[in-house]
Formats: structure tokens, C-alpha cells, sequence
């Protein structure tokens, strides 16, 4: 449904985004983390694109049935193709909603764009049972009323139904849950699924929660330093590790083992500024298996939807 | 309700800038009825003309009389001439009005497409030009304005009058062209500086979260500014829209005297000139109750665009 190939994002000389390569088959479920600064959030901008203009995309992205490249498409396939082919569930719920336009009508303007001519009152009902079905509270009232008299996990569920109006074939949500607390993010997280589900869309979930992964995905995506460092089937890649990498966010992550000092296990030093990434291997900095041959690019390892890219692999070479 | 209360605050600034304006005429030197006589005055007339004026009687008082004929639409009779002065200066106000308002709307009409454009264009040769152009423009003072305008339209192409006025309902058509050159003078340097404002303001909503996500439902870029950032970049634009009313009316004194307009600051300039107090008074007056109501018309219309302030 969605293939994307060597993807690149890059903000002059500087590579931000490098070679990122993956699949998703319709009705499937990737996740993508990595840690802030990783380059999630941008491939996934990426996909849609919606790039800032200082930022140019390279590589290619293709959506099943559309003959165009999406890269360097133009922009009047992309505005075909965004909101009803692709779509996108954002990770700010505080600020990606319009503070001046009522829910309903921000909800409605989804649908309307892909339906021009469609009949205004139809369009304010599939507003409403879009809202509906993602589970908005008093929906009646709340459907009435502007971002800001909404709470955090009301105005993602209204995120949600913006992104699922057109029944998207791909959709792609940016860390949707990080800034909801615990039990709401669960709710949330039934309704993404519940709505992929029902119409047998490919979904791309980016975020840095382990567990998140763990619930939603089938297969997963690791990226360090802007590249994916290790690919394969979730219950794989959180159990058995190949990348030193993984290995360490899934130790930063277990509550229950500590160092010698008592203290959850954490990867040394901080992710470099954009830029300031070392050459060869991007984590060798932070690795503490790192020598010399690491001063190289390591190779993938095996087929691009399941290997890693690692001198060293944790566990040997099998 | 937010209106209420603001409508609350504008009549108790009305109230303070009328002890205001009073007290510093009040301790202003001269004598109205010296300057009205003459130095030859002999100190009987003088005493009748100060009785007669009513600067004879205590401050307090004066100022209670000068409210009170305020509040009934009685703004007292000139020194000088004796006449009534709330039907000149109502006169006036309309011309200054017109003045003043058409200058606003060029202002706006110029500023706005232009600073979304300088927004859009912003990292491109024609959105720098625009930037740079408004800045320089800017920078020119509003009668240095007038006089090109005139040097250029009225002396070398003969094509509009280089001053005067007629009211819009002896003749329209010279009315208008009375006004075309005045108004530029004041609306372009306002337009110049407006852009600056409308491109910041529209260069911060193209960076907001909330058009991302426009644009991601499938909105064109253009449709997606329009549909989503005009109205939310408004609020900073009407800001500073009504900031520049209250420079408007204080420039329109100068350009008045350039165009040879009879409109308020004409009427203020001559009323200083002849000590004419009350006109003084009066006409300060009108203009701090035009600001303060201009002040007031913008915290309403900020209820208006933005819903988060409506319970505020």
C-alpha cells in the first residue's frame, strides 16, 4: 500500500533524514521509534509532503494506484491525495486544531475538500457521525464548541476523525498519544485501531513509547540519527535485539532491571544536534561495543523490512 | 461579558481624560479675555469679559459646567467669535473623517495583500523587495509624503488639485479628487508600516501546527491561508489597525495644514493660535473620546475573532 525507498530529508548540506526504506501492506501495522531528534517525525512529514520549505525530500514514496512518485509530485496531486488517500493524526493536540473555527466545521472541511458540491447538511452529518465514532463526549454540545473548551484526548479523538473522514488507505500518526495521560491514551489507542481495522488501512505509527509499539504494531522500525538502524517483527525486535541501539532503549524502558547503583539502565550521553552525528556507524558514540570497524557505514543485514545495520550485533552474527 | 466590562473601562478613561484635558488647559498661562480685548483692555471690560466667558468662577465649577454641556451636546461658544461651537466642530470632525477613513482603508487595502505576499514569499527575491520597500516606506513622514504626492500629481501632472476641500454634496467628483491626494499621503505611510505587521503576523500562522493540519486534509496551500490563517493572523493585525487610527487622526493635524483641509486639526491649529481655550478643549476632547472608542471597537472585535476570549 505504502513503499517507501530510500528516502532522504535533508536542510541544505545537512542530512537529516538518510535512506529510509520500508513497506506497508494494507491492513497493516508498522511502528517507527527512536528517540526525540531521531528523524521520525520528519519522515513522516515527509510521506505527506509536508516539509517545511528550508527542507527538501529525495528518494521515493509511492501510494498503491497512483502512478506519480510522491516525491517532488506536484502539488495539486498531493492536495488530491492528502486527507483522502493519506492521512495524518498530528502530535500536538494543543495547537493543530484552528482556535477560531468550532470542531464541527473543522471536521465537516475534511470531508467537504474530497466532496466538493456535496450538500452542506450532509456533509454536517458525516461531520457529526465521524465524531461520533471516534467517542467525543456529549457530542452533541462538544461538536458546537472551539478547540479551546476541549481537553486533550477530546481534541486528538477530533484529530482522529478529521484523519479517518475519507476512509485513507495509509494513515500516519505522529506520537497521537504522548501528550494525553495514561488511560486516555489507551481509549485512544482502541480507536486507531478499531478505525484502521475497519477499512483495511496501512498504518504508520511513530512514537518513542515501547509499550505503545508493543500493543499496536505488528512490525517496527528503529531509527537513530536519522536512519533505521533495525527493522523486524515487533515481538522480535523487543525481545531478541540485534541493534546495540534497541538494545539499550529497551533496557532504558524495563522497570525491573537497575545498574549496580540501583538506577534504571539508561544510554549513555544525549542524541547529537542534527548534524553532529559521527560518521560510519550513527550510534558508535553512544555504543559501548564501538571500535574501530564501526568508523565504517555497517551494511544492512538482511531484507529491508526485517534486519539491522550493525558490525556487532548483539547476540553474534547469526 | 467581555463588551460590558470594556464599555465599563471606556467610560471611566472617558471620565479621567476630561479631568485631564480640563487641568491642562486650566494651568495653561494666558488670559483668554486679555487675549480676546487686547492690551488696552481696561480692567472693568476685562472683569466683564471674564464674566462673561465664566473664567471668573472656581475651577471646580468651570469644570462641571464644561462636562455637563458636554454630556448635552452643548460645547460651549467660542471666545473669539461669540458662535456656538458644536456645529464647526461636528463639521470639521466629518472632514477629518473622511480624511482619516479613506486613508485607513488604502492602508489596508495595500497592506494586507501585500505583507501576505512578503509572508509567502518570504524566502524569495519579490517577498524581500516587498519587505524592504515597506520599510523604507516607513520611515518617510506623512507630509514629506504630501509634498512629493502634490510635486508629482498636482504641480507636474496636472491632474489633482494641490489643496482645498469640497463636501462630498456640492460635488462629488471634486470632492474626490480633493481627497485622493491627502488620503495617500496618510494611507501609504500607514500602509507601509501595516505590511510589516500583516507579513509577521501571517509568516507566524504559515509556521502554526493548526495549518499543517489543513494542509494535510487536502487544503491547497492558498485555500488552506485563507480558510485558516487570515482570520487567526487577523488579531495582531487589528491591534496595531487601531494603534494607527489614533495616528491617523494626530497626522491628519499636519496634513490638514498641507492640503489646506478644513477638518479638526485646522480647527485646532487656529484655536491655539487665537487662544481660543474652549475650542481647544473641545476639540482634544473629541479626539481622546475617538481614540478611546477606536480602543474600545478592538478589544470587541478581538471577542469577535478569537472564541477564547470571549468568556475573558
Amino acid at each position: 500500500m505504502l513503499a517507501v525507498d530510500r528516502l532522504g530529508v535533508r536542510a541544505g548540506e545537512l542530512d537529516l533524514v538518510t535512506e529510509v526504506s520500508f513497506t506497508v501492506s494494507a491492513g497493516e501495522r508498522v511502528g517507527l521509534i527512536g528517540e526525540s531528534g531521531s528523524g521520525k517525525s520528519l519522515t513522516a512529514t515527509a510521506l505527506l509532503g509536508l516539509l517545511p520549505e528550508e527542507l527538501t525530500a529525495s528518494g521515493s514514496v509511492r501510494v498503491a494506484g497512483v502512478e506519480h512518485e510522491l516525491v517532488g509530485a506536484p502539488e495539486r496531486l498531493l492536495t488530491k491525495l492528502r486527507g483522502s488517500r493519506l492521512a495524518m493524526v498530528f502530535q500536538e493536540p494543543m495547537t493543530a486544531l484552528n482556535p477560531a473555527m468550532r470542531v464541527i466545521d473543522q471536521v465537516a472541511e475534511a470531508r467537504e475538500v474530497h466532496h466538493p458540491g456535496r450538500d452542506r447538511v450532509l456533509v454536517e452529518a458525516d461531520a457529526l457521525r465521524l465524531l461520533e465514532q471516534v467517542r467525543l463526549p456529549e457530542v452533541a454540545t462538544l461538536a458546537r464548541a472551539y478547540p479551546h473548551q476541549l481537553s486533550g484526548g477530546q481534541r486528538q479523538r477530533v484529530l482522529l476523525a478529521m484523519a479517518l473522514a475519507n476512509d485513507p488507505d495509509v494513515l500516519v500518526c505522529d506520537e497521537p498519544t504522548t501528550a494525553l495521560d495514561v488511560t486516555v491514551q489507551a481509549q485512544l489507542l482502541e480507536l486507531i485501531l478499531a478505525g484502521v481495522a475497519e477499512r483495511g488501512a496501512a498504518l504508520l505509527f511513530i512514537t518513542h513509547d515501547l509499550a505503545v509499539v508493543a500493543t499496536v504494531c505488528e512490525r517496527v522500525l528503529v531509527m537513530y540519527g536519522g536512519r533505521v538502524v533495525e527493522a523486524g517483527p515487533v515481538r522480535e525486535v523487543l525481545t531478541e535485539p540485534r541493534h546495540h541501539y534497541t538494545r539499550g532503549l529497551l533496557d532504558a524502558s524495563d522497570l525491573e532491571s537497575t545498574d549496580e547503583h540501583g538506577r534504571l539502565h539508561a544510554i549513555p550521553g544525549t542524541v547529537p544536534a542534527a548534524g553532529e552525528f559521527p560518521s560510519g556507524c550513527v550510534f558508535r558514540t553512544r555504543c559501548g561495543r564501538a571500535d574501530e570497524q564501526c568508523a565504517d557505514l555497517p551494511p544492512w543485514t538482511g531484507v529491508p523490512d526485517h534486519g539491522h545495520a550493525c558490525w556487532h550485533p548483539v547476540g553474534g552474527d547469526s | 461579558m467581555i463588551v460590558l466590562r470594556r464599555a465599563v473601562i471606556l467610560l471611566v478613561t472617558t471620565a479621567v481624560a476630561s479631568l485631564v484635558v480640563f487641568a491642562l488647559l486650566a494651568v495653561l498661562p494666558g488670559d483668554p479675555a486679555q487675549v480676546a480685548l487686547g492690551v488696552n483692555a481696561t480692567p472693568e471690560l476685562l472683569a466683564k469679559a471674564r464674566h462673561e466667558f465664566g473664567t471668573d468662577r472656581p475651577l471646580p465649577v468651570q469644570y462641571a459646567d464644561w462636562l455637563g454641556g458636554l454630556l448635552s451636546g452643548d460645547l460651549g461658544r467660542s471666545y473669539v467669535t461669540g458662535e456656538p461651537i458644536a456645529p464647526r466642530l461636528l463639521d470639521r470632525f466629518e472632514v477629518t473623517l473622511w480624511l482619516v477613513g479613506t486613508a485607513m482603508v488604502i492602508a489596508a487595502l495595500v497592506a494586507v495583500p501585500l505583507g501576505a505576499f512578503a509572508a509567502v514569499r518570504h524566502r524569495r527575491t519579490s517577498g524581500v523587495l516587498v519587505s524592504a520597500a515597506s520599510q523604507l516606506g516607513a520611515a518617510v513622514p506623512g507630509f514629506l509624503a504630501g509634498i512629493l504626492l502634490v510635486e508629482v500629481f498636482a504641480v507636474h501632472l496636472r491632474l489633482l488639485p494641490s489643496g482645498g476641500w469640497t463636501p462630498p454634496n456640492a460635488d462629488f467628483g471634486a470632492f474626490l479628487r480633493g481627497l485622493v491626494l491627502p488620503a495617500l499621503s496618510l494611507g501609504l505611510v500607514q500602509a507601509a508600516v501595516l505590511t510589516r505587521y500583516v507579513r509577521s503576523a501571517v509568516l507566524d500562522v504559515l509556521r502554526a501546527d493548526y495549518l499543517r493540519t489543513a494542509r494535510a486534509k487536502g487544503l491547497g496551500p492558498v485555500r488552506a491561508l485563507v480558510r485558516h490563517g487570515l482570520r487567526n493572523a487577523a488579531v495582531p493585525v487589528v491591534t496595531v489597525l487601531g494603534l494607527q487610527l489614533a495616528t491617523l487622526l494626530v497626522g491628519a493635524v499636519i496634513i490638514e495644514r498641507v492640503f489646506v483641509v478644513p477638518g479638526l486639526g485646522s480647527l485646532l491649529l487656529d484655536a491655539v493660535g487665537t487662544r481660543d481655550l474652549v475650542v481647544v478643549q473641545d476639540v482634544v476632547m473629541l479626539l481622546v473620546v475617538a481614540v478611546l472608542l477606536v480602543n474600545f471597537l478592538v478589544d470587541v472585535l478581538y471577542a469577535v475573532l478569537d472564541p477564547k476570549l470571549r468568556r475573558a
